[in-house]
C-alpha cells in the first residue's frame, strides 16, 4: 500500500540505471543535494558505508562518537543552514541511540532524515540480533517514519522523506531500510517528491484574518509580540523587522525565536519565559493586545495558563493548525507561513511609536539591570560568573558568534546575555532539553558555515554526556570553540533544590575530571581559567585560534539563574531574586 | 462549545498505509484518553481508509484531539460529531449451547423480539448476530446472560453521518 500511495503523487521520469539498494541510498542523498552525513556504522547498515566509501568525493560521512552525537550534530547542520540534517545509524542499538536527537529534532522542528539499517526482512519480528522496531519505537517522536523491505521502494520514500522534513512546521524522519532491500537490485530512477496527497504543509494565508488581525493592532493601546523560531523558519526575518519597526511595538521572544533580529533592536525588549526578562514578562499581562508570530506557548513560557496574558486580545500567526487554541485562546488565528503572513500583514498596518508603552519596558528593565544584571556580567567581587564570560565573548565575536549552548543554567545565562547580530545564531535545546546537545550540535553548525565563529557554551554535566565527541572535533577539524562553564553542579537542578527542597543537594555536586587533560589527550589546545584577571585574554586566545580550542572557566558553585518564574505560577509573580 | 463531557464520534480519513493506527492511538494514549470504542475499514474512497472512534469527552477537548489527528502526515482528515449528528450501529455475535434454544421458548421470543438473527445451529451451539445501538445490544446480553453465555463479542461503532462530509471534494482538490 505505501508503495501504491507514494506512486499515484510522483512521476518517475528520469532514465533509468540498474543499482543496488545501497548505492540507491547514496544516490538519493546526492540527489537531495546532501553533502554531509553523520554517522556510525554496524552490520545491518554495512551496504549503505560501502557505496560511500565509493562516493567520498561527493558525501562527506563525518563518524560521531556515539549515535546521539550524530543526531545532535546533523540538528546543528540544520539549524544553522536551513537544510535537511542527516543522520545515518545501524540497527537495534544504532537505531535505539538517535531516539534523543530525533525527540530533540521534533519538539524544536528541526528539519533532519535518519536513515537506519534494519536485519533482513525474512528476520524482522523473529528478535534477530541486533533487531528493534524503531519504527514502532521512532513513531511517537518523527513527523513521518517508514520501513522499506524493497529496493524499489527507496527512492520515493527518500524523497518523501526530505519533502515532509523540510516542508511546513519541519521535523525529524525516519527510514529503516532492511539488510536484503540494500542488497537487491532494481532499476533506480529519482524524481524529488512534491506533494503528498494527505498533507498540506503550508495552509494558505486568510486575508480576512490578516485584515482583523490588523485592526486590532492598530486600535491597540500597548500591543505586545512574542516571536518564536517560526520566524526563522520562515526566513521571516526581513518581514518581521518591518512590521515590528513600522508599528512600533516591543518584541520579545522566545528561546528558540532568539537572534531572528538583533539583540540591540531598540525594540527588542529581551526573552520570555521561566528566566526571561523582567519586563516583558510583567507586560504580559498588561498589555491589551498580545501577537504571537511563529511560537507554541510552551509552558516554560506561560507559566500558570489561568493566569496567562488573561486582559490581553491574543492574534496568533501560526504554520501549525494544531497549536492554535492549544495552550491559549486566541481572538484572531492567522494560519500560513509567517513570511507570507507579515508580508500581507505590514501594509495594513499604521506606523506608530507606542513610545509611553515602550518606555514601561525600559523603566523594568532598569529595574532588572540593577539587580540582576549589573552583578551578573560587571561583577566586582566573589568568583567568575557565566554572565561575564558570555559578556567577554560578545565583546570579543563582536557579536558576530553562532552559539551553541547545551542544558541549564548556562543555557539560561547564554541565551540571556548573548549578543546576536546574525539571525540563525542560537543553537539550543529549547522544548526537550537534552543535555549533551552543545559540543555535537556545534561539529554540525561549523561545518555547514564553516566562515561563521561558532562557540559552544556547556555546563559540566552536559558536557560530559556527550563528551566522547571531543574524538569527532578532533578528526574532523571542526574548529568549534569550546567553553565549559564549570560550578561543579548539575546547576539548575541545584538552583532548584536550593529555593525549593530546602538545600538538599541531593546527587547533584559533580567530582569532575581535568577537563583540560581531557581535551588535550584529543590534541586540542585547551586552558583553564580561574581568575577573573585571567578571563579576557583566555578569551581573546580562543577567539584568535584557527582551529579547535577548549576553554574550561571555573565559576562560581552556587550562582542562581535570575529572574525566574517558578514552575506553574504566573508569568507576572516573575521573581529578581 | 459545550463543556460538558459527552460522546463524540470521531470519523478520520487516512492513506491506507502501515503503522498509522500506532500513530493515531497514541495521540489519545499520550492523553490519557480511553478510547470507547475503535474501528477501521475501507471507506467510499478507494485506496482511503476510515477510522471511527469513540470517546468521551469535552468539546474543547476533542477539537484539540482532532488538531493533532490531522497533523499527522498520512491523514487526510477528521471530522467530529455527537450522537444526534450521526446514524450509527455496533454488531455482536453470541455462541449458546443449542438445548436452550429447544428447550427455552422465552429465547426465541428474546431473538425475535430484538431483531437478533441466528447466523448457524449446529448440534452444540447456535449463533446469534445482532446489529443495533449499544443499549440495544446492552439489553439482549442481559436477557440471554440469564441462560449463561458461551462467547459474547461486539464490534466498535461505526457511523455515517446526516450531513454530507466532503471529504471526496477535498480529495479531487489535493490531486488537481
Amino acid at each position: 500500500m505505501e508503495t501504491q500511495t507514494i506512486k499515484k503523487t510522483q512521476k518517475t521520469t528520469n532514465v533509468t540505471e540498474r543499482i543496488s539498494g545501497s548505492e540507491a541510498i547514496v544516490r538519493c542523498l546526492i540527489a537531495e543535494d546532501v553533502k554531509i552525513i553523520y554517522g556510525y556504522p554496524g552490520g545491518a547498515i554495512m551496504p549503505v558505508y560501502d557505496e560511500l566509501y565509493k562516493y567520498q568525493d561527493k558525501i562527506h560521512h563525518v563518524l560521531s562518537r556515539h549515535e546521539q552525537g550524530a543526531t545532535h550534530s546533523a540538528q546543528g547542520f540544520a539549524r544553522i543552514s536551513g537544510k535537511v540534517g542527516v543522520a545515518i545509524a545501524t540497527s537495534g542499538p544504532g537505531a535505539t541511540n538517535l531516539i534523543t536527537g530525533i525527540a530533540d529534532a521534533q519538539i524544536d522542528s528541526t528539519p533532519m532524515v535518519c536513515i537506519t539499517g534494519q536485519v533482513a526482512s525474512h528476520l524482522l519480528g523473529s528478535d534477530a540480533f541486533q533487531e528493534t522496531d524503531i519504527v514502532g519505537i521512532s513513531t511517537p517522536v518523527t513527523k513521518w517514519n517508514c520501513q522499506v523491505t524493497k529496493a524499489s521502494d527507496i527512492p520515493a520514500v527518500i524523497a518523501k522523506a526530505f519533502y515532509i522534513a523540510r516542508s511546513g512546521r519541519p521535523g525529524p524522519v525516519l527510514v529503516d531500510i532492511t539488510k536484503d532491500a540494500q542488497f537487491e537490485e532494481f532499476d533506480f530512477s529519482y524524481e524529488k517528491c512534491t506533494k503528498v496527497r494527505s498533507y498540506n504543509p503550508v495552509p494558505k494565508t486568510d486575508v480576512k484574518s490578516v485584515e482583523a488581525a490588523a485592526k486590532i493592532i492598530n486600535a491597540a493601546k500597548k500591543p505586545m509580540i512574542v516571536w518564536g523560531q517560526g520566524v526563522i523558519l520562515s526566513e521571516a526575518e526581513e518581514a518581521f523587522k518591518a512590521v515590528v519597526e513600522k508599528a512600533g511595538i516591543p518584541a520579545a521572544w522566545t528561546i528558540l525565536g532568539a537572534s531572528a533580529i538583533p539583540t540591540s533592536h531598540p525594540l527588542n525588549v529581551g526573552m520570555v519565559g521561566m528566566h526571561g526578562n523582567y519586563a516583558p514578562n510583567i507586560l504580559t499581562n498588561e498589555c491589551d493586545v498580545l501577537i504571537a508570530i511563529g511560537m507554541r506557548f510552551d509552558d516554560r513560557v506561560t507559566g500558570d495558563l489561568n493566569k496567562y496574558a488573561k486582559q490581553a486580545k491574543v492574534i496568533h500567526f501560526e504554520i501549525d493548525p494544531s497549536e492554535i487554541d492549544k495552550n491559549v485562546k486566541t481572538a484572531i488565528a492567522v494560519l500560513g507561513d509567517a513570511k507570507a503572513s507579515l508580508d500581507l500583514l505590514l501594509p495594513l498596518l499604521d506606523e506608530n511609536t507606542h513610545s509611553e508603552w515602550h518606555q514601561r519596558f525600559k523603566d523594568l528593565y532598569a529595574i532588572e539591570y540593577e539587580k540582576v544584571i549589573k552583578d551578573d556580567i560587571h561583577p566586582t567581587k566573589g568568583g567568575l560568573t557565566m554572565g561575564e564570560v558570555v559578556n567577554e565573548i560578545n565583546i570579543q565575536s563582536k557579536g558576530e558568534a553562532a552559539i551553541v549552548t547545551d542544558v541549564g543554567q548556562h543555557q539560561m545565562i547564554a541565551c540571556r546575555y548573548a549578543q546576536f547580530n546574525k539571525t540563525k545564531s542560537n543553537i539550543t535545546s529549547g522544548g526537550l532539553g537534552t543535555m549533551g546537545f552543545g559540543l555535537p550540535a556545534a561539529i554540525g553548525a561549523k561545518m555547514a558555515a564553516p566562515e561563521r565563529e561558532v562557540v559552544s557554551i556547556s555546563g559540566d554535566g552536559g558536557y560530559q554526556m556527550t563528551i566522547q565527541e571531543l574524538g569527532t572535533v578532533f578528526q574532523q577539524k571542526a574548529a568549534v570553540k569550546i567553553v565549559v562553564l564549570n560550578n561543579e553542579f548539575l546547576g539548575m537542578v541545584r538552583q532548584w533544590q536550593q529555593l525549593f527542597f530546602d538545600k538538599r543537594y541531593a546527587s547533584t555536586e559533580m567530582v569532575n575530571p581535568n577537563f583540560v587533560a581531557i581535551a588535550e589527550g584529543y590534541y586540542i589546545k585547551a586552558k583553564k581559567v580561574t581568575k577573573r584577571e585571567e578571563l579576557a585574554a583566555a578569551v581573546a586566545e580562543m577567539m584568535a585560534s584557527k582551529e579547535a580550542y577548549f576553554l574550561e572557566v571555573c565559576v562560581e558553585k552556587e550562582n542562581n539563574v535570575f529572574p525566574m518564574i517558578p514552575s506553574g505560577a504566573s508569568v507576572s509573580d516573575v521573581r529578581l531574586e | 462549545m459545550s463543556t460538558e463531557k459527552q460522546l463524540y464520534t470521531i470519523s478520520v480519513y487516512t492513506e491506507n498505509n502501515i503503522g498509522l493506527l500506532n500513530r493515531i492511538s497514541a495521540i489519545f494514549q499520550r492523553r490519557h484518553i480511553n478510547i470507547e470504542s475503535l474501528n477501521t475499514s475501507p471507506s467510499e474512497i478507494e485506496g482511503v481508509s476510515r477510522f471511527t472512534i469513540v470517546i468521551n469527552m469535552t468539546e474543547e477537548n476533542i477539537k484539540k484531539i482532532i488538531g493533532q489527528v490531522e497533523k499527522q502526515v498520512e491523514v487526510i482528515k477528521a471530522y467530529y460529531h455527537n450522537d444526534n449528528e450521526i446514524i450509527y450501529q455496533e454488531s455482536c455475535i453470541f455462541k449458546m449451547r443449542s438445548d436452550l434454544l429447544f428447550d427455552e421458548r422465552e429465547i426465541q421470543n428474546i431473538i425475535k423480539e430484538s431483531n437478533a438473527r441466528i447466523v448457524t445451529v449446529n448440534k452444540e451451539f447456535f449463533v446469534i448476530e445482532k446489529s443495533g445501538k449499544k443499549e440495544e445490544i446492552e439489553l439482549l446480553y442481559r436477557e440471554l446472560s440469564n441462560f449463561g453465555i458461551m462467547q459474547f463479542t461486539r464490534s466498535g461503532r461505526i457511523s455515517v453521518t446526516k450531513e454530507e462530509m466532503k471529504i471526496s471534494t477535498m480529495l479531487e482538490t489535493y490531486n488537481n
